[in-house]
């Protein structure tokens, strides 16, 4: 009996909690891939919306499904979210492009912003950051650091984005380590902590002394740690997981991002664009130095950056030619971004071949 | 490819093997009593976050460990009393262990999601592991693949030399005749859900504690159930369990290895193959009755009852 | 001492009591594991049983996300009553979905109306086709199908990422493992506006009363389930097991089959590398927990597909973890599997001994 009492009361004071006349804050939603966690890219995002929690105060209202199946769920709960009262939705995974897409058929009133996607709508926004430009960076430091000149390279899938990071690295790499070469090998996956270890173990039984990765676990920094030689991370920083090993890592920083974008909703101002920005914009960094990089290297890595920030420096400027001998840039050129947004080529200094 | 270079290779099969060997010794011990647990992932899943969580909050790996025992004994423990003392059905029990186990593991360890701890390191064996090559490969490693191999041994002694492994075989292949000459038939399963239940969650704490010592939600990426076919894959036999666990994990750092000399291999066609292998073994297996009759446990995922 | 005594016929009254008396304990577990979490209990339990049905795009989502499920299980089913224990659906379920696709990329610039139901007769052939080679393994060879069917679902899942990652990916698609989407004539009409809900979720109702029919009206369904409680009288009545193997092999086959065509021709609309959060291994547990029944199967399934969108709901509206759902459904299966076992038992205490005085008694 006391159970339907409360249940009937819960019903009925359901219309009051709705009839709250305060001006409603705006309501921002944030879809996750994966756990948030401690480190890796859902993590980056989840600092974003923290921050913006943090400026915007009562203005805003954040919340967020972690750990999302890109798949017949995505669609739903984005869907849930708009249908919720969200105002403006993250979605910070590639699989979440075409459930965002239509999600927002549905719901032309609500602001959507999908991270790493190619495809836009009037009320579909999509982002991203030049990671590459911190990537060249790491790679002009682990050029330094390295000794052998043999790089390990620890890669999720051959998409674009991972194959113009793995290229962004080289070149910093060799730009400092001329004869440099960096030896490749892709996981299928995203995520497989032991696996991606034994790929970093494996990479460094084949003469490695500096292993990176374009996958979201630990496991490379951890079994660049346990060899005892250097790792540069990604996605956030990763020192935790290697002391001694952990060089860098090329950091996502979507606070201003998500910040700027809330402005624009709330002021009305919001369009539909693409972003892609990096040092430029704030989006994209380097995480704190290991103190064994002389700081002879950290002032030229500083001073690269300055001109990356000022755009003086673009990684991709010629020459560039491919591993097959293909000039990509002729000198002074600069790979223009249509090309990066689809590149499909290693540079010279790229062991193997890509697989298709 | 040099000397070193291969025993590289080989003792990063080695670690790869060892969670996969932990297990597939657990189930196959299981199995050959007639009992099919198909909650080896779930019970991998809270072996590990019960491990590093216990290990983080004491900074004991000892007790890490223990913890990752316990909490496969635990999981086994549900199994058993759901199948073994209530007759459920034991491949949707094992199914429902499997996603009770995913849940559970993921919201125990909600709070230790991507964190890490200092794990377990090799323990080298004086002398013997200075030997050139053959030190390198089996007395340069850390605690828990010596304790796999011990209990491997264990395993093989039980099938080969004792009566209770005599008593197992008969309760797996006929649990009537069994319980006719006077072995205890659910008592016996029941234990031997257990200790399974305790090498499941022993290599769960092996992934989290040793191999990368961090948690994350699903870190076992679907050890479990290669090792489900690894002892099918070894026909229930104690050698071939060793030396499927270790040929699988060759086979999942294959590809690895390939690409770092340059050679192009598919993935995904890779990973397919140790299933297609397990196929064909069983194949060959079972064309031959009496042959089948000597290895597959025949009373295997039948629900048994003492009348 | 308590102990378990084996009735003299099944009870009827256990049958319909214990899934409630199992809903009844996972309420009450859940209830405490919500008080555990600072969460009151009630407005919990509502957003996670009740919320979610409150209007009719949640109930198209819960047709939607048990059809695959049910379809599964109805087919399972038929197998596990002739006492074949295929595991294979979730293998069967990706191998429908990947014809489906080869079909539906096949016609993705023709405008024909023909392809739609093509790419489903396609994604029914090859889980048919799939499950075929299971079927083939235990009559040809002899091999046990429980081992054969899990390794298939592996080979499954792997062709599958090759697919995405290879031949089947979407050629101006910047390499992303995913397919094309589907040509608007090659994907399931929205049977309701609002709501997701498309013709998919009709096929589960028409499967449901076939099964049925097939199971309690027909000669073939005794042949089934002579089959399955004695094989000895299957033989004796000259039933071919083989035949009856064969068919309910190829039948389950074709329904997770088609369970996979609509998930890539519904709510994906293109084939990616997760087209099924585990379906096939779901409906397992749901053939079980419908007890073999049609109609147990279909309350069975939509049970859990609520539970799936509650964990979703109470994560969004109170922000508490996702794993709940695991927890839910695996109390659900624990209590559930383990009341069923007064169906056939009974509990008495054990005569003897001074606080047990020498009698029966019975508790039903």
């Amino acid at each position: 009996m006391k159970i339907i009492t409360s249940f009937l009361l819960f019903f009925s004071l359901l219309p009051l909690a709705m009839a709250d006349k305060k001006p409603k804050p705006l309501e921002v939603g944030f879809v996750y891939v994966s756990p948030t966690g401690e480190a890796g890219w859902t993590h980056t995002h989840d600092l974003g919306r923290q921050h913006i929690e943090k400026v915007f105060g009562n203005t805003i209202k954040t919340r967020y499904v972690e750990s999302v199946k890109e798949g017949a769920d995505a669609e739903r709960v984005i869907m849930q979210m708009a249908k919720g009262g969200a105002d403006l939705i993250f979605s910070t995974s590639f699989g979440f492009m075409n459930p965002t897409l239509k999600v927002a058929k549905r719901f032309p009133k609500v602001t959507f912003m999908h991270a790493t996607g190619y495809k836009r709508a009037k009320n579909v926004s999509t982002y991203f950051d030049r990671i590459y430009e911190a990537r060249y960076l790491s790679g002009v430091i682990a050029g330094h650091m390295s000794k052998s000149g043999i790089s390990g390279y620890v890669a999720a899938f051959p998409i674009p984005e991972v194959i113009r990071g793995i290229n962004a690295y080289t070149l910093g790499f060799r730009s400092v380590n001329p004869k440099g070469k960096i030896k490749v090998v892709w996981m299928n996956s995203w995520f497989d902590p032991a696996k991606e270890r034994e790929a970093a173990e494996s990479l460094i039984r084949q003469g490695a002394d500096v292993i990176a990765q374009h996958t979201d676990s630990p496991g490379p920094v951890q079994g660049a740690e346990a060899a005892g030689v250097y790792a540069i991370g990604y996605h956030s920083d990763m020192s935790v997981y290697g002391k001694k090993a952990h060089l860098t890592s090329p950091v996502h920083n979507w606070n201003g991002f998500y910040e700027d974008t809330v402005n624009q909703v709330l002021k009305g101002t919001w369009k539909s664009t693409d972003t892609w920005e990096g040092y430029s914009a704030n989006m994209t960094t380097l995480a704190p130095f290991n103190p064994a990089i002389p700081q002879s290297v950290i002032n030229q890595v500083k001073q690269l950056e300055a001109q990356i920030k000022a755009k003086t420096l673009h990684p991709f400027t010629g020459p560039i030619t491919s591993n097959k001998g293909k000039i990509l840039a002729k000198k002074g050129q600069v790979i223009p971004d249509e090309e990066l947004r689809k590149m499909q080529v290693y540079v010279e200094g790229v062991e193997g071949e890509l697989p298709n | 490819m040099d000397l070193d270079f291969f025993s590289a290779i080989l003792s990063a099969t080695i670690r790869t093997g060892t969670p996969l060997l932990l297990v597939a010794l657990g189930e196959m011990l299981v199995e050959k009593s007639g009992v099919l647990n198909l909650g080896q992932e779930g019970m991998l899943l809270i072996g590990a976050v019960a491990g590093f969580i216990a290990a983080s909050q004491s900074d004991s790996l000892v007790l890490g460990f223990m913890a990752a025992i316990a909490g496969g004994i635990g999981m086994a423990f549900i199994f058993a009393i759901v199948t073994l003392f209530l007759n459920a059905n034991q491949i949707a029990t094992g199914l429902a262990l499997t996603i009770f186990g995913v849940g559970l593991s993921a919201f125990l360890g909600a709070d230790y999601e991507g964190k890490t701890i200092a794990g377990l390191t090799k323990t080298p064996i004086p002398l013997l592991s200075d030997i050139p090559f053959i030190g390198a490969l089996f007395f340069d490693h850390d605690v828990i693949v010596y304790v796999s191999w011990t209990l491997f041994i264990g395993m093989w002694l039980l099938f080969k030399k004792s009566t209770l492994g005599l008593n197992i075989r008969a309760v797996g292949e006929n649990p009537d005749a069994a319980n006719a000459i006077g072995i205890n038939v659910i008592p016996l399963r029941f234990a031997l859900v257990l200790v399974g239940g305790a090498l499941a969650g022993l290599a769960g704490g092996y992934l989290s504690l040793v191999y990368t010592p961090l948690w994350t939600e699903d870190m076992s990426a679907g050890r479990g159930w290669i090792a489900l076919a690894i002892v099918v894959f070894a026909s229930w036999k104690a050698t071939r369990v060793l030396l499927g666990a270790y040929l699988f994990g060759f086979a999942s750092i294959l590809h690895l290895a390939a690409q770092g000399m340059g050679v192009n291999l598919s993935a995904n066609l890779l990973a397919m193959l140790p299933y297609v292998a397990t196929i064909v073994v069983l194949v060959i297996l079972s064309r031959n009755k009496l042959k089948l009759q000597l290895s597959e446990p025949l009373a295997l995922a039948k629900p048994w009852r003492k009348e | 001492m308590m102990t378990l005594a084996k009735r003299q016929q099944p009870s009827h009254f256990w049958v319909y009591l214990s899934p409630l008396l199992a809903i009844a304990l996972t309420l009450a577990t859940g209830s405490l594991l919500f008080a555990l979490l600072d969460v009151d209990p009630l407005h919990a339990l509502t957003t996670f049983f009740i919320t979610p049905l409150s209007d009719t795009f949640g109930v198209g989502e819960l047709l939607i996300k048990s059809t695959p499920i049910l379809l599964c299980a109805l087919g399972l089913s038929l197998c596990y009553r002739a006492g074949i224990w295929n595991i294979g659906a979730e293998g069967q379920l990706i191998a429908g979905s990947i014809s489906t696709t080869l079909i539906a990329l096949a016609f993705i610039d023709s405008n024909t109306g023909f392809s739609l139901p093509l790419a489903l007769l396609a994604g029914m052939l090859g889980g048919a086709v799939f499950a075929g080679i299971a079927a083939l393994l235990k009559y040809q060879f002899n091999t046990n199908e429980i081992l054969t069917t899990i390794m298939l679902n592996y080979i499954a899942y792997h062709l599958l990422q090759w697919g995405v990652h290879g031949p089947l990916r979407d050629p101006n698609g910047f390499n992303f493992p995913e397919s094309a989407l589907f040509d608007a004539n090659t994907i399931l009409p929205i049977l309701l506006d609002g709501t997701r809900a498309h013709l998919g979720v009709l096929f589960t109702p028409i499967v449901l009363v076939l099964t049925w029919v097939l199971l309690s009206k027909s000669f073939a369904g005794f042949q089934i389930e002579t089959l399955g409680l004695s094989p000895l009288s299957a033989r004796m009545a000259g039933f071919s097991s083989k035949k009856i193997g064969y068919s309910v092999f190829l039948l389950s086959g074709a329904l997770a089959g088609l369970a996979g065509a609509i998930e890539v021709t519904g709510p994906i609309g293109q084939l990616v590398p997760q087209v099924s959060p585990g379906y096939g291994f779901a409906a397992i547990i749901v053939a079980f927990l419908g007890r073999l029944h049609p109609v147990g199967i279909m309350l069975a399934g939509l049970l859990m597909g609520l539970i799936h969108l509650g964990g979703e709901l109470v994560q969004l509206e109170l922000g508490l973890p996702k794993s709940i759902t695991g927890i839910f459904q695996g109390l659900l299966l624990f209590y559930l599997l383990s009341c069923d076992v007064f169906i056939q038992y009974r509990l008495t205490t054990q005569p003897g001994g001074l606080l047990h005085p020498k009698k029966t008694q019975k508790v039903t």
